[in-house]
């Protein structure tokens, strides 16, 4: 596997985790991250996910992952254990994303954050003009059915790492597979990426 | 199935050897000699790097991939050891031993005391999980096996394959443990209770001297119906069984017979269970095997931090739980899991959806051989 066959969010994660490191990926699926960060970054890593089949199928690539639950299971993690734990497209889906940040920040030196910004302008638009909550192909769960029962903005995020003494130590913006500015990351970018550590 | 090492006596099939040892017993006690019966299939690699040790539960013995010689049975695990599976003496040197105290020739209480030329009845020893491993270690260094690509077990293989990474760091490369638990709980220890009591209870019993003479039959049937319940699962018996009647020998099909013979199906499986294993199985052993289960509790030598019990580990773990497992439950994986996170070891867990209960782990799971496939193969790479 190479780090071009991965997705755009991983592919900023792996890009920026450094050689030899220690990460956690919390939500990890089956694997795709953990195997390419081992393979071309000698990354010690370790998973946690949620789907019984995804874990067997990371486990049964060799790596090392754990059936659990974000909400749940990090409180059993020591503090400072990882140089870095990832949240990709993960944390939207949690019961208290407050608490799984504090844990990420607890656990890890640092935290990789991605999700899909709720303010992206088609999404605006199709909530404005709609009157409907958006189908995107980014978010293309139903209201009924989604499992996103926290939808952030880019601007949400940021006033709440603000609020809780947070630093972003690097951010990244996404349409598509392209990357965007800083500017206006709110209204243009589908995805974010951030770099956290606690103050 | 077996590939000998050629000219080296120590490896093959149906295997014995008496070995000086002793075993430092956790009750203080020194065993010695100690009897060994084992079975080795496939070879050891040049680099010795590629040993498998396979620990069997309770009942079990060292027949894991060849026919049982009491039972004329296929092997135990048959679906995860051999040719194509996920442990296959093409790759492995696979070994697995009768644990101490068992019956089918390592020492246990039906064994000879060569210091009276008689069966050691209830002179043997009790002894513990730990000192079941720190005799498999004496016989792997007869073997001049230094360290175990893999411990590999099930319920208490899966106690002793923990056992083995706390105990012996060093030897221990990686360990699979499948459906098990680090302590017996207060309800494990009530079932083995029961057991026990049965057994005792049985006039032929003797305190335990009855060799040469009618073994406690009735006593032993008894404690094996009783925890083969614990091993299956409500719904697993409601599916197999339901509340479905025996036919009745007069042919009469599914009538009550306003009696105590065995009306339901259920009864009828359950008595045939207990009756086919005490032609294999000695009461004796089963009391001993049992009393090392309730005294296993891994955490109890690190003050009760279950972490500490894998602080100098280097292995690899793979748990899997089963959903229907109440014996030992998916919290009691979890609860290893936990630890092993906290000692910063290298740890894989999944739940696997059976409908069996506790015996899942003997029973078809592809998704159990896909994990160990995988698991050992990543060993193997590195």
């Amino acid at each position: 596997m190479t780090q071009t066959q991965l997705r755009s969010d991983l592919a900023i994660i792996a890009r920026n985790v450094r050689s030899g490191s220690r990460i956690l990926d919390v939500g990890c699926g089956d694997g795709q991250l953990m195997a390419a960060l081992r393979d071309h970054k000698h990354v010690d890593a370790r998973g946690l996910e949620i789907d019984p089949v995804n874990v067997a199928t990371a486990v049964s690539r060799g790596l090392s992952v754990v059936q659990g639950d974000a909400d749940s299971d990090l409180v059993d993690y020591p503090d400072g254990c990882f140089d870095y734990v990832i949240l990709s497209q993960t944390l939207q889906t949690t019961r208290r994303p407050d608490i799984v940040l504090d844990h990420m920040l607890r656990i890890g030196r640092q935290a990789f954050v991605s999700f899909p910004n709720f303010a992206q302008w088609r999404i605006r638009i199709a909530h404005m003009f709609g009157g409907q909550m958006p189908v995107t192909e980014q978010l293309p769960h139903r209201w009924y059915d989604t499992p996103n029962i926290h939808h952030v903005t880019i601007d949400d995020f940021r006033s709440f790492l603000k609020d809780r003494d947070v630093v972003i130590e690097g951010q990244w913006f996404l349409s598509g597979d392209r990357p965007r500015k800083k500017a206006l990351a709110n209204l243009m970018a589908e995805h974010a990426v951030f770099l956290l550590r606690q103050g | 199935m077996a590939k000998a090492m050629h000219g080296d006596e120590r490896f093959g099939l149906d295997k014995r050897v008496r070995l000086l040892g002793p075993v430092r017993l956790d009750s203080g006690a020194e065993f010695a000699p100690v009897d060994f019966a084992y079975e080795t299939y496939g070879s050891l690699n040049a680099d010795k790097s590629n040993a498998i040790l396979i620990c069997h539960a309770l009942t079990g013995d060292q027949y894991v991939a060849s026919r049982h010689p009491v039972t004329g049975k296929d092997g135990w695990w048959t679906r995860m050891v051999g040719p194509g599976k996920p442990i296959d003496p093409a790759r492995h040197c696979i070994i697995s031993i009768n644990v101490m105290g068992s019956c089918m020739g390592s020492s246990g209480p039906a064994s000879v005391d060569p210091s009276t030329g008689g069966p050691y009845g209830m002179a043997f020893p009790v002894i513990t999980i730990a000192d079941m491993v720190r005799a498999q270690a004496i016989l792997l260094d007869h073997l001049d096996i230094p360290i175990l690509s893999a411990v590999v077990g099930g319920s208490m293989g899966g106690m002793q394959a923990l056992c083995w990474a706390s105990l012996f760091p060093e030897r221990v490369r990686s360990a699979v443990v499948i459906a098990s638990t680090a302590r017996h709980s207060a309800q494990n220890i009530a079932f083995h209770e029961v057991g026990r009591q049965a057994i005792m209870a049985d006039p032929r019993w003797n305190n335990g001297a009855y060799y040469g003479r009618e073994a406690p039959a009735s006593g032993l049937a008894v404690a094996r119906m009783a925890a083969h319940i614990t091993y299956l699962s409500e719904a697993g018996l409601t599916e197999k069984f339901g509340r479905r009647l025996q036919n009745r020998p007069d042919g009469s099909m599914g009538a009550k017979s306003f009696g105590f013979d065995a009306d339901f199906q259920v009864e009828s499986y359950l008595r045939y269970q207990g009756l086919s294993f005490v032609d294999r199985f000695d009461a004796n052993s089963y009391l001993y095997i049992t009393r090392a289960m309730d005294y296993f509790d891994l955490a109890e030598p690190h003050d009760g931090v279950l972490a500490k019990a894998f602080a100098a580990t280097k292995a690899r773990f793979c748990l899997i739980s089963f959903d229907s497992d109440w014996l030992y439950p998916t919290s009691e994986s979890r609860r290893i899991v936990h630890a092993l996170n906290a000692a910063g070891a290298a740890a894989s867990f999944v739940e696997l959806s059976s409908p069996f209960g506790h015996d899942s782990f003997l029973l078809d799971a592809p998704e159990m051989n896909r994990i160990v496939d995988g698991f050992l193969r990543a060993g193997e790479n590195l």
